[in-house]
């Protein structure tokens, strides 16, 4: 292969406007090295000891504060004063990188405020149709056998901006911040269910939280024995009180809200409760007036987190596109990246290990020429489910009638098609459409 | 057939073994309580679209009425046609206007249960679980009549609440019948 010695060679490119082969990942020193030209070399001054290395730093704490220069890496919330309507809290994807949603960063939703739970005094009831209902403290449930997984958490109405006809100029944390990414560990659902005894009549779980709505919703058995845990552990330690302490139910690649947060109560029936939340607020309406029930999975989907709205890429030259992308049914298998708007597409590399229903993130080499680009990812699973081109989305789900000007309203549900950053020449970065 | 093929298929064969062995050492802590249904009591709250579980006693509208005046106006508005939050009762169509069409109780809410449901457990906000159950009954009552789903003098109890057939019911589609 012929290389320029001072750049990336005209035959790494792999797709138009730049995007070079995931291949050059893997001899990073080499390949990235060689493509980096040091411009601003000749004005460097000498190196000198910088003042915060010539006195002694910061004493640890017990709890270890993160460095005050990332205080705008945080959380946008939209209801600050927690006045008596839901509150939504969205994860900073564009400052983040690798798979791990940090556990203060986690989205959280919560509709009446998080419980402040006693760990000591809370309890989980199984009852209903099983042979012999029966009551957990958390110190008991804390005994049994242990299992971790890594698992994304959407909200089914993560990316609701997206049914805009005209593409909204947010940032990737105000389109997709609803959805995050942890180690998840607590006892497998069936464990437990198992030793309460489940009645053949048994067909569904209605679990139900203890905060002051007692948030509730319906899940087919046939989940709830499969891959469901009730899980303690959020990133190794104990769970956040708004993402369930001291207990949630983890149900991996399911709607957000059906992962009961404050478990407190499992009930086996032989039908659907049709809850509040299962029988309205998600159940997305489709543009003929019909209405989907039962959405319980977040569909195959990604999305570039950097570079991405908001920022300004100062110079020509070579960036690495990253992003996230992830499947409620199953590994990610590919996701192939466009710097052209869509006209040629090239593969991301994947960062392994890739856990089913779990963040995969991906990486391309981009030698950005200046020019007009329009970048955007889209994903395969291993279930053979792709993400939807928009044209394919919108013909099938609908869009709204007027443009979405309400960036926390949800005008619908369950968007999973693909997300464009157009890049100027200029370097500034807006939202897309193609 | 390779030596390395047959050795991972091998080690699937072992792995699938362990993994169908893995419950029988995994189920056996047996560390939960004890207790009967009658046990879970205020805990059980879930009512079922047939109307299992719903509670003894009866309401109608005008009992309602007077409840909703006092616990209820102040967010819903006059007669449930909106105040700060949701609007209760309206003739607004879902067809027609857009997949961000606001959902209603009369155009979208598949069960009457879910109404004594919710009101229940979750209403009056910041005091759930405060209403009695036949509060609940009259509520529901003045909710489904106001709305003409219901006549205005109907009861409403544990056998006439599951009959009421809200307009909506049968326009959804199961998305996802093999999860089921």
């Amino acid at each position: 292969m012929t290389k320029k010695k001072d750049g990336l060679g005209a035959l790494d490119q792999v797709a138009g406007n730049g995007l070079m082969s995931r291949r050059l990942l893997l001899g990073r020193g080499a390949a990235i090295a060689g493509a980096v030209t040091f411009a601003n070399s000749a004005g460097a001054e000498p190196l000198k000891d910088d003042e915060w290395g010539r006195s002694q730093g910061i004493t640890s704490k017990e709890v270890d504060p993160r460095s005050r220069f990332e205080d705008k890496v945080k959380r946008t919330l939209s209801n600050p004063n927690g006045e008596p309507r839901t509150q939504h809290a969205r994860t900073p994807h564009q400052f983040l990188n690798g798979t791990v949603t940090p556990n203060h960063l986690h989205f959280t939703i919560v509709h009446t405020g998080a419980p402040d739970i006693d760990p000591a005094q809370h309890k989980l009831v199984i009852h209903g149709l099983v042979k012999q209902p029966l009551i957990f403290t958390l110190d008991k449930l804390a005994r049994y056998p242990m299992e971790s997984r890594m698992a994304f958490v959407e909200c089914g109405g993560n990316s609701a901006p997206m049914f805009s006809p005209e593409p909204v100029q947010a940032t990737v944390q105000q389109i997709h911040g609803l959805v995050s990414n942890a180690e998840w560990t607590g006892v497998r659902l069936s464990t437990l269910l198992d030793e309460a005894g489940v009645d053949p009549r048994g067909k569904w779980i209605i679990a139900e939280g203890a905060d002051m709505s007692a948030l509730s919703r319906s899940i087919p058995l046939k989940k709830a024995m499969d891959d469901a845990i009730i899980a303690l552990y959020q990133n190794g330690e104990r769970i956040m009180p708004g993402n369930g302490y001291p207990m949630r139910l983890m149900l991996p690649g399911f709607e957000g809200n059906m992962n009961v947060k404050w478990l407190r109560r499992i009930q086996v029936t032989d039908q659907p409760a049709m809850t509040f939340h299962e029988t309205r607020n998600y159940s997305p309406v489709l543009p003929d007036g019909k209405a989907y029930k039962f959405y319980f999975i977040n569909e195959v989907k990604s999305f570039i987190t950097q570079p991405s709205f908001g920022t300004t890429l100062k110079e020509p030259g070579y960036y690495e596109i990253s992003g996230v992308a992830y499947s409620g049914t199953g590994r990610i298998q590919r996701v192939a990246v466009t710097a052209d708007g869509g006209k040629t597409w090239a593969d991301a590399a994947l960062q392994g290990p890739v856990n089913p229903k779990a963040f995969t993130r991906f990486h391309i080499p981009w030698k950005w020429d200046g020019s007009p680009a329009v970048i955007a990812s889209r994903a395969w699973d291993e279930s053979g489910n792709v993400q939807p081109l928009r044209s394919e989305f919108v013909a099938q789900r609908g869009q709204t009638k007027e443009p979405v000007k309400n960036l926390l309203g949800f005008p619908n549900q369950h968007y999973n098609s693909l997300t464009s950053w157009g890049v100027a020449s200029n370097g500034e970065i807006s939202h897309v459409y193609f | 057939m390779s030596t390395s093929e047959i050795m991972s298929i091998s080690r699937i064969t072992l792995l699938a073994g362990l993994l169908v062995a893995a419950p029988a050492i995994a189920d056996s802590p047996g560390l939960g309580t004890k207790i009967t249904e009658a046990d879970v009591g205020a805990w059980s709250i879930t009512i079922l679209p047939d109307g299992t579980n719903l509670p003894p006693g009866s309401g109608t509208a005008a009992q309602g009425a007077k409840t909703y005046a006092e616990k209820c106006v102040a967010c819903h508005g006059e007669g449930g046609k909106g105040g700060p939050y949701a609007t209760l009762v309206s003739d607004a169509p879902l067809q027609g206007r857009g997949i961000e069409a606001p959902k209603t109780i009369k155009n979208f809410w598949a069960n009457a249960t879910t109404v004594y449901d919710y009101i229940r457990r979750a209403m009056p906000w910041p005091n759930p679980r405060t209403l009695s159950d036949e509060e609940v009954y009259g509520l529901v009552a003045y909710i489904l009549s106001e709305n003409k789903i219901i006549e205005k003098d109907a009861v409403m109890d544990a056998k006439t609440l599951p009959q009421v057939k809200m307009p909506n019911r049968d326009n959804f589609i199961v998305k996802f019948p093999d999860k089921i």
